[in-house]
């Protein structure tokens, strides 16, 4: 009788705990904070965000968790409408590039302010952007300023490379290039045309700062203070930033609601659990684990987007190794890769097969550049491997802390072992400074992970960082003149003859295939049921202008 | 102190990569940056030179800044009373229910009550900590908002019931087992039966003497706990959004900040070594036969 009772309750539990752990995701929603403002205007969002890795300076700002602060605080020259991600003249009244690009005459609109009301004219920016090329400022973006005329001189050269003496102390502490001509004009004088300028000046780096910046940069970095249509009221990095609506901003873009708040999670999937319970406004990403099955889709109905983002995945063969120079070699693996089966069982979907170099998002796409080459076809990558020198065996190396990578790189391995009959192996890299460590020590034997991410969207940010010989992204140590030779082309053009240029150098890609398309990545973001109008851009960010709370 | 800090600076000096790798994404940090930062950290130099700026920094006061340029005193004095608290919660539960379930089971061994305690526990230790966190979370917090999902700004201890909870769940199982394991011997000594045939009511037996006498191992325990605890800590931190140690540990390692994993682990050492010498002191209390000279 005992010995029954005592098997009875274990069977209970048992079956309780198991019933519990697989309706973990189950059922829709609960409960919605239904409280906040009714009508269009007014009310607070709360916003998913991660702890900004470095001080909340534009040009110290390369990550997510600073962006999506700072892009809220200030406004730079142009911005990038929500939905084309075409640029919009903000601060700028005109942009004028002279013929060949090389010169840019910048006017600023009159009468605008910082939100310490004090004025914004050139200097704002010109001073900013000497400020953030300035080598002993150490900051991270400074690399955007190389094109300027007189960045070298702010940036003197090390003299003994990696050794122990270190570079001078820069002798001045402006470009040459840049000219203040009135308070409200200023103008740029490149090394070379930049005919991408235009959409490039909406970039973080180039916003301007106010004169108190300089007495206490560290100070700022806590608390900025920008032009913006929101401005920092409190909060720091480890529990969020409270930003509230500024009323003195001008701009065309005024948000309807009167506060943000940023709030930083150490996990996603917390902030998916609040998102569930109301506490949690938008997301602009959604866990893993509720991508399977599209989970996310049935715990928020006509809650949620998956739309494209400017952010590519490739495959990039080492062109520095003997073995990996040969673009016959390069098209057999890229034809033997079924993408569309990868993307539909790994990501669930939300990613795209990729059809050239470029994210659809962008101003100059074009689809197909890659042509054939993209396309699965084992018959064909069979042929071509008999031709191949170099038969394996192959590894693809990943950094393993990525939820996605081990399974979609193990099966780009098994699709080349099964179409073309070579060994090949994932290797995995425990974290991504390492694995990007390996990578930029340029020794790798096998090929490898890239993906980017723009900057600012256009066609040249995806071609030139990455694949003009010994650009500072070209991981795989690519060089190919003739794609050299139309960027440097189409930096002097402009509008539709400057893309259709770029969209030239792009098909040379397709010539060797040294760098495999793989997929586009989806956005999937949700948000809670107090909110209304949500909309994302091709950053992958929250659109703060147009969410309304109900 | 020496020992552990100089071995934990060379592991995190071991780690391959560097505060520059990873740093800027897909681009290379420009040579400005790596120059200043290199200067800063003394990157250049050899491990044991970096070990003496370290100490000689710390012995300063000085522990350096994080990667957005806040010092890593301001960030430990931040993260460790959150961790601590929720620390707090998980051993006063496993104090507590652990020691109270525990008694009551071996009082009433045998009878539904004890089996109940007896699978529960063995559910506990069963389930990885994560997947129990996630289960609570969901039921408890989302579908059923008995408890807040993510714990508030400062965490305030009504927020941490449920995530000290989760963390103390799987000692509190084993407290649960020894306790009673514990008492159920004791039951059976000379003496226990001794006071009961001398007449004394067997509520007051148990009371002073059963229960002091059992709770020796089970201190042991819940001391030698607090470490796991502490460690454990970043798991729960994540389910519940706990701004505390563990997401500072975590960060500080994916970006390769040397002083802040050595600082956030010296104090977790102090803290270990400080509870140990607390549950020493406390056997005294419990056992006269322990005595120090």
């Amino acid at each position: 009788m005992k010995q029954r009772k005592l098997i009875l309750t274990s069977a209970l539990f048992a079956a309780g705990a198991l019933a519990l752990t697989a309706c973990g995701g189950g059922s829709s929603s609960s409960s919605s904070s239904g409280s906040g403002s009714s009508g269009a205007k007014g009310g607070s969002v709360t916003i998913y965000n991660v702890k900004p890795q470095n001080p909340l300076i534009p040009t110290d700002t390369n990550e997510v968790g600073g962006s999506n602060v700072l892009d809220n605080l200030f406004t730079g020259l142009v911005r990038y409408d929500p939905t084309t991600a075409a640029p919009i003249l903000s601060a700028a009244e005109s942009i004028t590039p002279s013929k060949k690009s090389e010169f840019w005459d910048i006017k600023l609109k009159p009468g605008q302010m910082f939100q310490d009301n004090t004025p914004v004219t050139a200097s704002s920016f010109v001073d900013a952007w000497n400020w953030g090329a300035y080598a002993p400022n150490a900051q991270l973006n400074s690399s955007f300023f190389t094109p300027i005329k007189g960045y070298d001189d702010l940036n003197p050269a090390d003299p003994d490379g990696d050794g122990p003496k270190t570079a001078p102390v820069p002798k001045v502490k402006t470009m040459s290039g840049l000219k203040v001509i009135s308070p409200t004009e200023f103008t740029i004088e490149f090394k070379t045309p930049q005919s991408f300028f235009r959409v490039e000046a909406g970039y973080a780096a180039f916003f301007p700062l106010p004169t108190s910046f300089y007495k206490d940069p560290a100070a700022f970095g806590k608390k900025p203070i920008g032009n913006g249509p929101f401005q920092l009221v409190s909060g720091d990095g480890s529990t969020g930033f409270v930003l509230k609506a500024w009323a003195g901003y001008q701009g065309a873009d005024k948000p309807s609601i009167t506060q943000a708040t940023f709030k930083t999670y150490t996990s996603d999937t917390a902030a998916y659990a609040d998102i569930q319970a109301g506490n949690l406004d938008f997301m602009d990403e959604v866990p893993p684990g509720d991508l399977v099955n599209d989970q996310f889709k049935k715990d928020m109905p006509g809650r949620f987007i998956s739309k494209p983002v400017g952010l590519i995945g490739t495959l990039t063969m080492p062109s520095y190794d003997k073995d990996y120079q040969d673009p016959i070699l390069h098209k057999a693996i890229s034809m033997a890769i079924d993408r569309a089966t990868i993307t539909k069982s790994v990501f669930n979907g939300s990613y795209i097969p990729a059809t050239g170099w470029v994210s659809p998002v962008v101003d100059g796409y074009k689809a197909g550049a890659c042509g054939v080459n993209c396309d699965y076809n084992p018959t064909m990558a069979k042929q071509l491997f008999a031709q191949a020198k170099f038969k394996g065996p192959f590894t693809i190396s990943y950094n393993g802390d990525r939820t996605g990578n081990k399974e979609a790189y193990e099966a780009i391995c098994h699709n080349i072992q099964n179409n073309l009959g070579a060994s090949c192996t994932a290797k995995p890299y425990v974290d991504f400074a390492t694995f990007r460590a390996a990578v930029t020590s340029y020794k790798m034997t096998g090929m490898f992970r890239t993906a980017w991410q723009m900057d600012y969207p256009s066609i040249q940010d995806y071609l030139e960082p990455l694949y003009v010989t010994n650009a500072s992204s070209n991981d795989g140590k690519y060089s190919n003149k003739t794609f050299d030779s139309l960027i440097t082309k189409a930096d002097g053009q402009s509008g539709a003859a400057a893309n259709a240029t770029y969209q030239q150098a792009e098909a040379t890609l397709a010539t060797d295939m040294s760098i495999v398309p793989l997929w586009y990545e989806n956005q999937s973001a949700v948000w809670s049921s107090r909110v209304t109008n949500v909309k994302t851009t091709p950053f992958s960010t929250i659109d703060l202008t147009d969410i309304k709370v109900k | 102190m020496i020992g552990s800090t100089l071995l934990i600076f060379t592991m995190v000096w071991a780690l391959p990569g560097d505060p520059f790798s990873g740093r800027c994404g897909q681009r290379p940090c420009p040579a400005s940056f790596v120059a200043a930062e290199t200067a800063r950290l003394h990157l250049d130099k050899p491990l044991p030179v970096q070990y003496l700026y370290f100490l000689g920094n710390l012995l300063r006061g000085n522990l350096g800044l994080t990667s957005d340029g806040t010092s890593v005193a301001h960030e430990l004095a931040r993260a460790y009373p959150i961790t601590l608290k929720l620390t707090t919660v998980a051993i006063l539960m496993e104090i507590v229910l652990g020691i109270g379930i525990g008694i009551i089971a071996a009082l009433r061994r045998g009878k539904f009550f004890d089996n109940l305690t007896l699978i529960t526990s063995l559910v506990a230790i069963s389930f990885p900590v994560f997947v129990i966190g996630f289960v609570l979370q969901y039921v408890l917090g989302v579908r059923f908002a008995l408890f807040p999902v993510t714990v508030g700004y400062g965490a305030p201890w009504g927020d941490l019931i449920l995530p000290g909870f989760v963390l103390a769940l799987l000692s509190l199982a084993f407290v649960l087992r020894l306790t009673r394991a514990s008492l159920l011997e004791t039951l059976n000594a000379d003496y226990v039966r001794t006071a009961i045939a001398k007449g004394l009511p067997r509520s007051l037996v148990i009371r002073r003497h059963v229960v002091r006498n059992s709770l020796i191992p089970v201190v042991t325990y819940i001391g030698a706990d607090v470490g796991v605890l502490l460690g454990g800590a970043i798991v729960t931190e994540g389910i519940f959004n706990i701004q505390g140690v563990g997401g500072l540990l975590y960060q500080s390692i994916r970006l390769r900040e040397n002083a802040t994993v050595v600082s956030v682990t010296t104090v977790l050492v102090l803290i270990v070594l400080i509870v140990n010498l607390l549950v020493d002191l406390f056997y005294a209390v419990l056992d006269p036969r322990i005595r120090y000279e």
